[in-house]
This record gives structure tokens, C-alpha cells and sequence, in this order.
């Protein structure tokens, strides 16, 4: 596959953010703020691509590691008074560090066993804040990035701001994740998904490969836990276990295999919920199809996903590609 | 009468020809051995005709009826059982259970009986150890046990996939004595899969000898194991 | 005294419940190795059509019958029409071994979102076909109902039914050696792809039988078996997943651990526990408590 040298992906990322930022300049206030949510979400899809689409590993909690991002973050800011970039490091940190731990427990598990551990670690996780005061009860924690500079002028509102932030960090992010899944760990990992015992003849040592990109990508989860914390709220409530799933919903919906195609996954997830309330509308309205309509019609593409092209459009598009060179 | 006729078989991994235009006869109630080093295709082989392997192009019948492309558990109501490779037994069962459900699909329990207690007849260490974990077993027992099993299902044709695998010298004996006391009893038509190619060839009436895929000598036993081409090439003495 | 004594009987309550599901998981991981998170979204199914033979006649044992039916029809048509185009299709690929859970995931969401269209996403309450006043002990009372009473008998009874039809008949055996040795299973004559459905009919019928058994102990909703899911699992995962006496293990020892976190320590702590009574198991006993080969045999 034709590969872009880093120095012409850095230019199209910076194209590609300077896009969006004008792009959001033009539409209203709610677009924005799901186009906050797009971005904040590809990341920790890609979060999860790390793990399961490269280095083969499950984890049916993810949105645990969103929690500890968060969570430290706020407390970073709460009690330190930390400055805003300082809090999404200590988020990334923290995380990454829950991570490491979680990862030596992982390299032990095999599939079924590390799917009901961070699935208990999900469900455990969030009440855990009603025991300890200092993380704030069901209320939470506050969190927030600060109002936007004043040069910016009266026009540019609070949600503008927190688009700017997110698509700032998370372009940053998947550049920084781009370069190292190109790297030799990309490589690596791509080796042990494809037959871990070949891997470790060749010399890999494989399970410390597992638990860096475990490692890794909690931190990853963690900052976009953080970054939707700002722009919700940092509390039990946002993040339950449907989150999880959210997100493996949008890895596999993208391709656990392409990280470019996470934002395609982000985007399914944020647009579904609309066409499903346009959808509701022709049907009448009832609040019981309102409120269910887009969970269906997400589970219902997972499962054709699943089974029509389980590596994601982005895999089959690839084949399809290369069939075509090979005839 | 050619009771198993195989010809010109074909069948792939994938990308990689595991055997390539096979053809071969077995008499009714004669022993072929199946000889060859590893990656020759003589799993493969058996696979294909036991029904767990799919063929490529090729046909393959036993007793005029065709047997490629079926399931395993219809052509066991045909009358072919395959012994898989490493002690196919379910450890997780007893000696007992692991015989009983070579008879399960016959819905006849005395029948199923008479022929459990055939297999204790030949071999007599399994009687011992009937409501033991099959895992307790040492690895000639399991050997015993798998075949016992699939004798239990009252086969005409008996696949066996190297049977001497890791097993010691003398048990191996026992073990191709039994075989042997098989055919000649029941008028059993036997493949036996080898590496261990004398002691196949000694008990055997015919031979096919394989070899990266391909046929590459057959007929009888005793005239293989006399060719000093074939010695130096493919029995290794 | 009457606190240790509460404690264990409401343990055991949770236990049985606890253990019906982490059953129904086993036996579905036995037949086709997959983890089936859609267990929570058939038994809620069979939940909401007890409660409407609850509602409409009164007749708790009905309604059970009924559960029990649409519990086994419900399993038998996920694996044939879902798993096995599933395995159809899916043969390699990064997601091949994962496919399954995800297809699984999805489908719990197909059915969560069409009882939520038709039942609605508000609370129901499912009337308890027993009291649930509290038992009184020589002038004490104890945290114990005849309902509690009855979620435990009627595990047990259910208990004895499966263990004497994978112990005693040769449907059970042949359900055995297809879980453990597929492949030989084949070759020993034995019609694999019936018996795989056959277990997750099996699988239906426990889980159907747990919902309607823990639904009159707190509320019905499309998501209100979830729980009760997450619970199972790490109760199948504490006793092994292959093994049926492990999952009945793992239950009652995951509902005494609760029930004794629930009791002395706090409400809050009940989750978090779970994954720590979870970790330790994991570290003392990788494979369950049941998993090394010899006893795993039933």
C-alpha cells in the first residue's frame, strides 16, 4: 500500500485541521459540539484499534481507562490547580499506568478470561466514586478548559472552544500514533497479531510487546477520557458500561485494522443517532421507537459488519485493491 | 474386489498442494500402509478420506459409493473410522465413555455392549481402567483406547494415523500384533498411516509410499521393503 | 449471629441466581467457544413474556413454562441462524476470534432496542409469586423470604435436572465429548452441529429460568438483566468456563462475597469487589477453581 512519508502526513494533518476549523466556523452551535464529540471519540477508537487491531488483545472495558483519564485529570486540576495542558498529561499518565498494571494481568489471560476482567474492571469502576469523598460522589468532579481567550472575541463561544482543543489534541495524538504504528512497534505488534509464536521465534519478546500497547493505549483512552470529560461532565454517569461497547461498536465499524478509519467509526456513532431521529419523526413519533431507534440500528450494522466483513470496510476496500493489482 | 479406490486426488492447504493426482486400490480386507516422511501428505490423506479435509479435484469411493465431500459422522454409519493422529481420545471422559461414543450413533445399547466388551477382549489393560479418567492413561493405553473406540462404531474400513507416535518399541509391537489380529479376524480392510516404515511394511499386504505430496511407488508389502531404491530413498536403511 | 446467618442466606440467594447464568454462559462456551453476552438479551426476552402471563392470568408457574419454551426456541435460533452464518463467514482476519463476542454484543443490542420499542424503557414490577416478608426466627427477624426460599430451591432442582442429563443419559455424553473434542467427536459418529445447538437450547432454558427468578426481587426494564450478566460471567470465569460444577461454584462463591461486602462493608464497594474477588481467583487459580484437567471431566 502506497505509504505517505511523515513529513507529507504532517502537512495533511495540518491541512486537515485547518479545514475543520473553518468548516466549523460556518455551522451552529450543536454541530459543533458533535463535531467535539467526533473528534474525541476517534481517538479512543483508536485507542482500542491499538490494542485489539494491532497488538490482538480484547478489553470489553475500555471506557474504565476514559475514567481514570478523566478522573485524573479533574483531580489534577482540582486540588492542584494545574494548568490545563499539565491536567490531559496527568490524564495520559495515570491511565497509561493503570495500563501497564492491567497489561502484566492481561499477558497471563487468554481471550475469554481478559474480556471478563475489564469487563469487571468497567462495571467496578464508576461506583467507586461514591466511596472515596474526594472523587466527588454521582455529582463528580468539576472539569473544565477555562474560557476561550478574550482576543478571540465575543463571537467565539464556549463550545467553539472546546472543538478547538479537541481537534488540536487528538490531531496531534493520531499523528504521534500514526508515526509509531509505522514504526518497528507497529511492526512488531502487527507480527504477534498474525502468529505470536512466529513472532517470538524471530526474537520478539512477546509479552512485554502486549503489555506496551496496553500500556499505550490506555494512555490513549485516558486522554480522550479526559477530553470528554470536558466537554461533559467528570462523574460516574459518564462513563458507563454502554461506553465501552460504544467504542468497540465504532473499532469494528471501522476496521480494527486501519486507524485512519477510526474517525469513520466516530463519525457512524455520531451520525446514526440523527438519521435515526429523522427516521423516528416519518415513523410517528413514538417515544419508545425515538429512544431505541439508533441503538438498533448501530447493533444491527454491527452485526452485518461481524459477519460480511468482519476487518472493517477499510480491510475489504484494501483486498479489494489488491485483487485488482494482482489480475 | 477393490473395495477403496482412490484416483487421481488432489488436495490443497490453501495455497500449498498437500497431495497432488494420488491413485490408489485397497482390496476388501487387506492392510495397506501409507508410507512416508513428515509433510509427505499422509495425514492429509486420511483426512480427505475420512471427511474432515475437503479434496480439490480427484475422486475417491469405497465399495463403489462415493465418499469425498461427506461428514465424517455419515461415513462413520458407512462403516469407516479414522484413528487421528495423537491418541484421539477425549481426556476429559472415562476409558467407558470414551469407547460408549464410538456406538452412540447405533441407538443399540446391547449392541454397543457386545462390541465394548470385544475391545476389553483385545486389549485386556483397558478393562482395568474402565471408569478412569481417559487422562490417566499412559500413551499406549490411549493408543489402545482410540482404536477400541473405533471399533466400537463396528467399522469394514479402518483408518489408522500413526499409530506408533511416541509410543516405546514394545509397545508398538502389541499394538501392530493387534492390528493385525484385527484383519484377520473380522476381515477388517485397513490404511495404516506410518513413518515408522518396517514394521508397517512387515504387517502389511500392500504398500503406497508418498512423498512431498506425491505417489511415488505402491503394490505389495513385501516386494517395497525388498526394492533397494525404494530402501535408500524412502525407508531410510 | 442472626447477621452471619442473614448474610449467608441471602449469599446463597445471590449465588443460585448467579450460577444459573454463569450455567447458561458455560454451556454455550462448551458447545461453540464463544462468550454469549446476548445470554442477558434472551432471558430479558423471556422475562418481559413471563410478565406478561403474570400480568394477564396470575399464574406464576404459567408463565415459567412459557419462559422456559421461548428460552429454548430463542437459543436454538441465535445458533442456527446467527452463529453458524457467523462461522461461515468469518474464518481468518484480526477479528476472526473476536467476531463471535462482537456478533453477540450486537445482538444484545438488537434485542435490548426491540423490547425497548415494544415494552418501553420504563420500570416494570414483576409481582413475586411468594411472600417476601422476611422470615422471624425465635422473635428475630432475618433478611430471608419465602421468595429467597423458593430462588434457591427451584436452582437446586434445576441443578439436579442438568446433572443427570449430562451425567446419566447419552445426550449428556454426547454433549460432553462434542464440547471438550469436537473433532472426535465426528469421528466417532456423533451429529456435532444438532448437539452445538442442543447446548445453546440448554443454555436458553437456564437463563430464561434465572430471569424470572431474580426479576421479582427488583424491577423489570430492557436493561435490567445486564447485571445479572456481568455477575454470570465472572462466576463462569471463577469456576473455569468449561466446567458445569464450576460455574455453580464460581456462583455461590462470588454471592457469599457479595453478600458479605453488601453487609459489613458498604453498597458502594459491591462492584469494585467483584473485580477484585475476580483478580485473586484469577492469580490462585489461572485456569478456575475447577479448571486443571482431572476434575474438569464433569
Amino acid at each position: 500500500m502506497h505509504k505517505l512519508s511523515t513529513k507529507k502526513a504532517l502537512i495533511a494533518f495540518v491541512i486537515f485541521g485547518w479545514i475543520l476549523v473553518i468548516v466549523a466556523d460556518r455551522v451552529d452551535e450543536l454541530r459543533v459540539y458533535q463535531g467535539a464529540t467526533i473528534a474525541i471519540t476517534t481517538l479512543s477508537i483508536a485507542s482500542i484499534i491499538l490494542l485489539t487491531g494491532y497488538s490482538g488483545q480484547v478489553s470489553l472495558g475500555h471506557g474504565a481507562f476514559l475514567a481514570f483519564g478523566a478522573y485524573a485529570a479533574a483531580l489534577a486540576q482540582t486540588y492542584w490547580q494545574s494548568p490545563f495542558w499539565f491536567t490531559l498529561l496527568v490524564a495520559v499518565m495515570v491511565s497509561a499506568a493503570f495500563g501497564f498494571i492491567l497489561g502484566f494481568a492481561a499477558g497471563r489471560l487468554s481471550g475469554p478470561y481478559l474480556a471478563g476482567t475489564t469487563l469487571a474492571l468497567a462495571v467496578g469502576l464508576p461506583t467507586l466514586a461514591n466511596q472515596f469523598s474526594f472523587l466527588g460522589g454521582e455529582t463528580g468532579l468539576v472539569y473544565d478548559a477555562g474560557l476561550p481567550p478574550a482576543r478571540f472575541g465575543e463571537e467565539f463561544t464556549l463550545y467553539k472552544w472546546f472543538f478547538w482543543i479537541a481537534v488540536f489534541v487528538v490531531l496531534i495524538a493520531m499523528f504521534l500514533l500514526r508515526n509509531l504504528l509505522n514504526s518497528r512497534f507497529g511492526r512488531t505488534w502487527k507480527s504477534l497479531r498474525a502468529n505470536p509464536t512466529a513472532a517470538a521465534l524471530c526474537g520478539v519478546n512477546v509479552a512485554q510487546s502486549k503489555v506496551m500497547a496496553f500500556t499505550i493505549s490506555a494512555g490513549v483512552a485516558g486522554l480522550s477520557g479526559a477530553l470528554l470529560g470536558m466537554i461533559s461532565i467528570v462523574a460516574p454517569s459518564a462513563f458507563p458500561l454502554s461506553l465501552s461497547f460504544t467504542i468497540i461498536t465504532g473499532a469494528i465499524l471501522a476496521g480494527v485494522t486501519s486507524l485512519l478509519g477510526s474517525m469513520l467509526g466516530a463519525v457512524v456513532l455520531v451520525v446514526i443517532p440523527e438519521i435515526a431521529d429523522v427516521i423516528s419523526h416519518q415513523l410517528g413519533d413514538s417515544e419508545k421507537v425515538v429512544t431505541n431507534l439508533p441503538g438498533f440500528i448501530i447493533s444491527v450494522l454491527l452485526i452485518l459488519t461481524v459477519l460480511f466483513s468482519p476487518n472493517g470496510p477499510a480491510e475489504a476496500m484494501r483486498k479489494r485493491r489488491e485483487q485488482h493489482a494482482k489480475h | 474386489m477393490s473395495s477403496l479406490v482412490v484416483s487421481n486426488l488432489t488436495v490443497s492447504h490453501g495455497a500449498i498442494r498437500a497431495l497432488r493426482d494420488i491413485s490408489f486400490e485397497v482390496q476388501e480386507g487387506e492392510l495397506t500402509a501409507i508410507i512416508g516422511a513428515n509433510g509427505a501428505g499422509k495425514t492429509t490423506l486420511l483426512r480427505t478420506l475420512s471427511g474432515l479435509k475437503d479434496a480439490e479435484s480427484g475422486t475417491a469411493t469405497w465399495r463403489d459409493r462415493n465418499i469425498l465431500g461427506k461428514r465424517p459422522e455419515d461415513l462413520v454409519r458407512r462403516g469407516i473410522s479414522h484413528v487421528s493422529e495423537g491418541k484421539s481420545v477425549i481426556p476429559e471422559l472415562t476409558v467407558r465413555e470414551n469407547l460408549v461414543i464410538g456406538g452412540l450413533w447405533r441407538r443399540d445399547k446391547s449392541g454397543t455392549e457386545r462390541a465394548i466388551k470385544e475391545a476389553v477382549e483385545l486389549f485386556p489393560r483397558l478393562g482395568e481402567r474402565m471408569s478412569q479418567s481417559a487422562n490417566t492413561l499412559s500413551g499406549g493405553e490411549r493408543q489402545m483406547l482410540a482404536i477400541g473406540r473405533a471399533l466400537v462404531s463396528r467399522p469394514r474400513l479402518l483408518l489408522l494415523d500413526e499409530p506408533s507416535l511416541g509410543l516405546a518399541p514394545l509397545i508398538i509391537e502389541q499394538i501392530f500384533a493387534a492390528i493385525k489380529n484385527l484383519q484377520k479376524s473380522m476381515n477388517l480392510t485397513v490404511v495404516l498411516v506410518e513413518q515408522n516404515a518396517n514394521s508397517a511394511l512387515e504387517i502389511a499386504d500392500t504398500g503406497v509410499i508418498l512423498n512431498l505430496g506425491e505417489l511415488v511407488a505402491s503394490g505389495n508389502a513385501g516386494e517395497l521393503l525388498e526394492d533397494p531404491a525404494l530402501k535408500s530413498a524412502y525407508l531410510g536403511y | 449471629m442472626r447477621n452471619l446467618l442473614g448474610t449467608l442466606l441471602i449469599g446463597l440467594t445471590l449465588g443460585s441466581v448467579y450460577s444459573l447464568m454463569a450455567l447458561a454462559l458455560v454451556l454455550v462456551w462448551r458447545s461453540t467457544r464463544v462468550v454469549n453476552f446476548a445470554q442477558a438479551g434472551q432471558a430479558i426476552v423471556t422475562t418481559y413474556i413471563a410478565y406478561e402471563i403474570v400480568t394477564r392470568t396470575g399464574v406464576f408457574w404459567l408463565a415459567v413454562l412459557f419462559a422456559v419454551a421461548a428460552g429454548a426456541l430463542i437459543g436454538a435460533g441465535v445458533e442456527y441462524f446467527l452463529m453458524r452464518t457467523l462461522f461461515r463467514h468469518v474464518d481468518e482476519g484480526p477479528v476472526a476470534a473476536l467476531a463471535p463476542v462482537i456478533a453477540t454484543l450486537g445482538l444484545l443490542g438488537v434485542i435490548r432496542s426491540i423490547v425497548g420499542m415494544i415494552w418501553g424503557n420504563d420500570f416494570r414490577s414483576f409481582y413475586s409469586p411468594v411472600s417476601t416478608d422476611n422470615f422471624v426466627l425465635a422473635g428475630e427477624t432475618i433478611p430471608f423470604s419465602r421468595l429467597n426460599l423458593l430462588i434457591i430451591l427451584a436452582t437446586v432442582v434445576v441443578m439436579i435436572i442438568f446433572s443427570i442429563i449430562f451425567q446419566r443419559t447419552d445426550l449428556g455424553l454426547s454433549l460432553r465429548a462434542a464440547a471438550f473434542q469436537p473433532e472426535i467427536a465426528r469421528l466417532a459418529g456423533i451429529r456435532v452441529g444438532p448437539i452445538r445447538t442442543l447446548g445453546w437450547v440448554f443454555a436458553g432454558v437456564a437463563g430464561a429460568i434465572a430471569g424470572v427468578l431474580v426479576t421479582p426481587t427488583t424491577i423489570l426494564s430492557p436493561n435490567s438483566l445486564d447485571l445479572l450478566l456481568v455477575f454470570g460471567f465472572v462466576a463462569a470465569v471463577i469456576g473455569g468456563l468449561e466446567s458445569l460444577p464450576g460455574a455453580v461454584l464460581g456462583g455461590l462463591v462470588l454471592g457469599l462475597g457479595v453478600s458479605i461486602v453488601l453487609n459489613y462493608v458498604g453498597t458502594s464497594l459491591v462492584f469494585p469487589s467483584i473485580f477484585v474477588v475476580l483478580i485473586i481467583s484469577l492469580i490462585v487459580r489461572p485456569n478456575g477453581l475447577l479448571g486443571n484437567k482431572k476434575v474438569r471431566s464433569a
